[in-house]
């Protein structure tokens, strides 16, 4: 049985603010969502009037509480968080779609803006999403079993399931790295990126600094401030509206048993995966298609150890095989038959978490992307990976 | 370094630590172990346990080797080491910490190690591990 979902809702409007360096935007955190859920409310074509619906990350500061009156919205129908942080990258999405398609909303802006300021990312916090502050001198909760031995930051969560990774499949550095440069190649094609004009090699990434041992640098995203806005209404509504349809052909979300924010008390097997298969395997159902029938892959980059994990949730590769597929050229644009991160991902286009990867998405399949992929009728969005409850889409070209 | 501020949930086990016990978390219906420390047992939903002290042997199920430092308590001690230890008895649970007594580079994941005590103030030891 086909999905009710399928191909019900579109993307139909696309909005950016400009991407830089963290602590360098001119503009607060709330001004950067304004602009970027106005811009791709004008992309539509739509006015702030037709807007019904509101989806953003749990972790959004600049909430729908405030932005609709801020904006002079009309009444909303619909307004929804999705819990977490780049994992929601594709949920706010689906979610955005289901609600369009159940009939609860017309026209949904979903949305993420970001000046990481104070309480960056990858520094020590305390606590989670919006309530996350710097951790100072004792901690509570689960944390307390981790911050006394110096456990603080996602890159040094992350690499210690990347280790696993290489212990048990053999995966090496410089594997991690052919996923940096393929980003960093398509960002010096797209002005857009803040790594726009920095080459990478993987000479440059195997010298990089350590910052948590397997993970360089380079194996890290950016931190950027920036904003950026998805519009979605129903493919019915879409096909009168400005820009060409991208429909959203499926959506999945979700967790495994035994996944959680505690990532020490997972189950040994996790570790060396994106804890997404099941969310691969529900997307492909509904979409009605396989990895065999993607032509490119936007996927969340908080770590490249990650990237590889997820390219083998999605059946693009075997399990353990991801080092070596990345290795391949698989993902590099425009020979490979997987180009990954078309604008540079996060770690080169721009860190906003993840909604920026729905955004070229969209311009894939509107045939606008500066790495463009030639035909691209099927574009598979990755939400965060190793980060539960995790999500994703399959866009179609009209 | 932070150091763990004891709730009513974990109480028991950073007791422990000051008695130099690596008390794990056990279901007092089905027996299985868990840790962190958390109400219920997601295999059976009891909310009844007990505590058992590990013997402390195990092995690295994960290591990684910090160079970066992300809080003013580790900025003159990078680089420094945390592991993951998989615990031979109480389940095989895992326990983040770190290993001792060992180079950062000879570090291996593997590797058997076993439990040593550290005395970090007046009154709280933690455990960390050194190889056997």
């Amino acid at each position: 049985m086909s999905s009710i979902l399928r191909n019900a809702a579109s993307i139909v409007g696309v909005g950016e603010t400009e991407y830089c360096k963290v602590g360098r935007a001119t503009r607060s955190e709330f001004e950067l969502a304004c602009i970027a859920v106005l811009r791709a409310i004008e992309d539509a074509g739509l006015e702030v009037s037709d807007v019904d619906g509101l989806c953003a990350y749990a972790s959004e500061r600049s909430a729908p509480v405030a932005l609709a009156p801020a904006l002079g919205m009309s009444e909303l129908q619909f307004v929804n968080l999705y819990p977490g942080g780049g994992n929601s990258a594709a949920g706010i999405v689906h979610n955005a779609a289901l609600a369009v398609s159940a009939g609860v909303a017309n026209t949904v802006v979903c949305y993420r803006s970001l000046c990481q300021g104070a309480l960056r990312f990858g520094r020590a916090r305390a606590g989670h999403g919006s309530s996350a502050q710097p951790m100072g001198a004792s901690i509570g909760g689960p944390q307390a079993f981790t911050a006394p031995f110096g456990l603080f930051s996602p890159a040094q969560m992350y690499a210690l399931d990347a280790r696993r990774h290489m212990h048990e499949f053999g995966t090496t550095s410089a594997q991690f790295g052919a996923v940096a440069v393929a980003s960093y190649a398509n960002a010096q094609r797209n002005p857009r990126a803040v790594m726009h004009g920095h080459p990478l090699t993987l000479e440059q990434h195997q010298a990089s600094r350590m910052i948590a041992d397997p993970y360089r640098l380079y194996d890290c995203c950016q931190e950027s401030d920036g904003a950026c806005a998805v519009v979605v209404t129903s493919s019915e509504r879409a096909r009168d509206l400005r820009q060409p349809r991208v429909l959203i052909t499926a959506g999945a979300q979700g967790m495994e048993r035994g996944d959680g924010n505690e990532r020490q008390s997972r189950p040994a097997p996790l570790w060396t995966t994106a804890g997404q298969a099941s969310v691969a395997r529900r997307l492909y159902r509904d979409a009605g298609i396989g990895p065999e029938d993607i032509d490119v892959i936007q996927v969340y980059e908080n770590f490249t150890g990650q990237v590889v994990m997820a390219l083998e949730d999605f059946g693009f590769c075997e399990r353990g095989e991801g080092g070596p597929f990345v290795e391949s050229g698989a993902i590099d644009w425009p020979n490979g038959r997987f180009p990954i991160n078309t604008s540079g991902g996060n770690l080169a286009e721009a860190y906003v978490h993840g909604l920026s990867l729905v955004i070229e998405g969209a311009r894939q399949l509107r045939g606008t992307s500066t790495s463009q992929v030639e035909g691209a009728a099927h574009c598979l969005v990755v939400g965060g990976p190793s980060a539960p409850p995790s999500s994703a889409l399959v866009l179609s070209r009209d | 370094m932070p150091l763990p501020a004891p709730e009513p949930a974990t109480a028991a086990f950073w007791e422990g630590c000051a008695v130099r016990e690596l008390r794990i978390q056990k279901c007092a219906e089905c027996g299985t172990h868990r840790h962190v420390p958390a109400p219920v047992c997601p295999h059976c939903r009891s909310f009844d346990h007990t505590w058992e002290a590990s013997q402390g042997v195990g092995h690295v199920f994960s290591y990684i080797v910090v160079h970066h430092s992300v809080h003013p308590a580790t900025a003159d001690h990078v680089p420094y080491n945390v592991a993951v230890v998989q615990l031979d008895d109480c389940g095989g649970v895992f326990v983040t910490s770190n290993v001792i007594g060992c180079p950062n580079d000879g570090l291996r994941v593997g590797m058997r190690v076993r439990l040593v005590w550290e005395q970090v103030d007046a009154s709280l030891s933690l455990y960390r591990f050194a190889p056997v």
